[in-house]
């Protein structure tokens, strides 16, 4: 509906700031915390302005972490959680790529049946899973490595599943005229598939690192060598600490941690939008 | 360059259906030969074949002096334009000519001459460094061309290039297919549905119907002498008028005692149906008139018959004063009359 009603207008955008201001005021509180003094915190009520020791806070949380907990370095631990991401991303979009790619484009048989054998797996999270997933990776010897952070969580249902979807709107005739200009499968998948599905493939990479930068209970598992802790863990570790959590420093490092998803958002989103106004089949 | 040459060729899909069912055909080097029919008739499942994008099932397939049925579409030296281009949406104009040529592991300077030779004839270098998305349909279906052109196939395999062009855009490449053929002497193989087409391009016509050959020959021959009830109906706008036996002979007396043994049924194209009388003999029919379509340089009388109501149209030249609702008599001579047996569809007296 069209309309200008000014009342009706000013209520909508009031409701609108509200919903951002609920959102938004955790991580404002998070990001003022961070920036506050030993025990400032603890003084009973919440600063709402910044304090003077973001510099040291951060530093402190960087290269050394915290002397209390078992956890290494912020650093060290942003690093760790970066491969994992970074690994998960790569590795589920190569494998649900190439298997999208077998299961659209050849024909061989029970190809029906490994589709919905892949299919059927998007119903069994890692949650649903983690206690025979964890026995293979523990008879693999992969406990304490960052394949064993990676690997079991590579395999991906829901983008297999999604360029799947995307590979039969391709029309038929690109894969006849690729044929015809003498390009055998593989070629046709370098050179025309995969340029084509940039922009799943941008969208699926934003999804897919995040899903990979926020896992907890697995990292858990089966990592007992701090060497391997990676940051959403780590956090966690911090606050378990027994006696006195130093808030102001657990802040800095869940500032840290909201970083890199939150870049990767901004960086992918243009790209991604760029992928949806430029490609066109 | 290279003749084309399909032996028994048949196809059939799962579930027992047969797309074509056995047919033999010599395309000679250099030459235009266009296959034509209604949806269904397997004009592009043959092409398909012949291309290598669809199984052969039975028979053999020559191109040049090759057996081609195992060869992979690439192997075969041909090139094809396909309905919707088919162009590749991520490349430029000039990559996507360049595109086949890479594959087979040309010199890049020779890509080079070959690509800004191709789109010269095509008169598309300007459009040379742009995005498929950004051409008009018109010039999609040039790029399309062009990489064709680019190969130098032995054969051009065309399948329905011009459908999705509005009508004066599809004249015009109509032309221009022709004077490219023309100049390049590429033996072509050409899927349409549209008998105008198929009319104005073809050195031949192979009209197909349910999987079949129904005739092959020059548009004129078939235009002329129609081998079949399917093929007089089919080729020509507006279609062919069929008449029976036995209501013209009681109209034209003698005119039709020389009609060989057999005929039923006779055919009578629009424009041999005269409001004029001719010299010659004729016979007469009355009819009424039902409409009157002005075409501009030519007009369509649809009348319905006196005696059996059969709705027929005549076409004339110019615009002939009539009244719609006036009875209206027409003429017609004996060599308007084309011959045929209404049960096995044939032309008589062949």
């Amino acid at each position: 509906m069209v309309e200008h009603r000014p009342v009706g207008n000013l209520l909508t955008h009031v409701l609108l700031m509200l919903g951002v201001a609920m959102v938004l005021l955790p991580v404002y509180v998070a990001i003022i915390a961070s920036t506050q003094g030993p025990g400032e915190l603890m003084r009973g009520g919440l600063p709402l302005l910044p304090g003077g020791h973001a510099l040291e806070n951060y530093r402190l949380m960087w290269q050394s972490g915290l002397s209390s907990s078992s956890a290494p370095a912020a650093g060290k631990m942003l690093w760790n959680s970066l491969i994992m991401a970074l690994a998960i991303t790569v590795g589920k979009l190569a494998i649900s790529l190439l298997s999208a790619f077998a299961i659209v484009y050849f024909r061989f048989r029970f190809r029906l049946f490994f589709f919905w054998l892949i299919f059927i797996t998007l119903m069994l999270p890692v949650e649903v899973r983690i206690i025979p997933t964890f026995r293979v990776v523990a008879d693999l010897g992969m406990l304490n490595s960052f394949a064993g952070l990676s690997i079991p969580l590579i395999a991906s249902a829901t983008a297999t599943f999604l360029f799947r979807q995307f590979f039969m709107t391709v029309p038929e005739e690109m894969l006849e005229a690729a044929r015809v200009d003498g390009a055998g499968p593989m070629k046709f998948f370098r050179d025309i598939l995969l340029p084509l599905s940039i922009t799943n493939i941008a969208a699926l990479f934003v999804i897919m690192f995040i899903y990979g930068w926020n896992q907890y209970l697995w990292p858990l598992l089966i990592t007992t060598d701090p060497e391997y802790y990676t940051i959403v863990m780590g956090i966690q570790t911090m606050i378990n600490s027994e006696g006195y959590v130093p808030w102001h420093l657990v802040m800095a490092a869940v500032v840290m941690a909201t970083l890199p998803p939150v870049l990767v958002v901004l960086f992918m989103q243009r790209l991604f939008v760029k992928g949806l106004t430029e490609t066109e089949k | 360059m290279a003749s084309i040459k399909l032996e028994g060729l048949r196809k059939t899909y799962p579930g027992n259906v047969q797309a074509v069912k056995g047919i033999d055909l010599d395309v000679a080097d250099g030459e235009f030969v266009v296959l034509v029919g209604p949806s269904g008739c397997g004009k592009s499942t043959l092409l398909r074949m012949v291309a290598g994008l669809e199984s052969v099932g039975e028979g053999t397939l020559h191109i040049g002096d090759r057996v081609v049925n195992d060869l992979e579409p690439a192997q075969r030296d041909i090139a094809m334009v396909f309905q919707n281009y088919a162009l590749y949406p991520h490349m430029t104009v000039f990559d996507n000519l360049a595109y086949g040529l890479k594959n087979r592991g040309h010199q890049r300077d020779e890509i080079e001459r070959r690509v800004q030779e191709a789109a010269k004839m095509l008169e598309i270098e300007e459009l040379l460094p742009r995005k498929p998305r950004q051409l008009s349909g018109g010039q999609r279906q040039r790029v399309a061309m062009g990489r064709a052109l680019v190969r130098e196939p032995a054969a051009f395999l065309f399948d329905e290039p011009l459908s999705n062009l509005d009508a004066k855009l599809r004249v015009q490449m109509r032309v221009e297919i022709k004077q490219l053929q023309r100049r390049l002497q590429t033996t072509s193989l050409y899927v349409t549905h549209d008998q105008l087409e198929a009319m104005t391009l073809g050195d031949r016509l192979v009209v197909l119907n349910g999987g079949r050959i129904e005739q092959v020959g020059t548009p004129m021959e078939i235009y002329l002498r129609p081998a079949s009830l399917f093929v007089a109906t089919f080729i020509g706008s507006p279609a062919m008028n069929l008449f029976p036996v036995d209501y013209l002979r009681e109209r034209g007396s003698g005119l039709l005692d020389d009609l060989p043994e057999g005929t039923d049924i006779v055919g009578i194209r629009p424009d041999d149906l005269h409001i004029q009388a001719p010299d010659k003999r004729h016979l007469i029919v009355e009819s009424t008139l039902e409409l009157f379509e002005a075409a501009g340089a030519e007009s369509h009388l649809y009348v319905r018959l006196e005696g059996n109501d059969q709705p027929t149209v005549i076409r004339t030249a110019g615009q002939p004063p009539v009244t719609e609702g006036e009875t209206l008599r027409f003429h017609v001579t004996r060599e308007a009359l084309h011959p045929f047996n209404r049960e096995s569809g044939r032309r008589m007296g062949v």
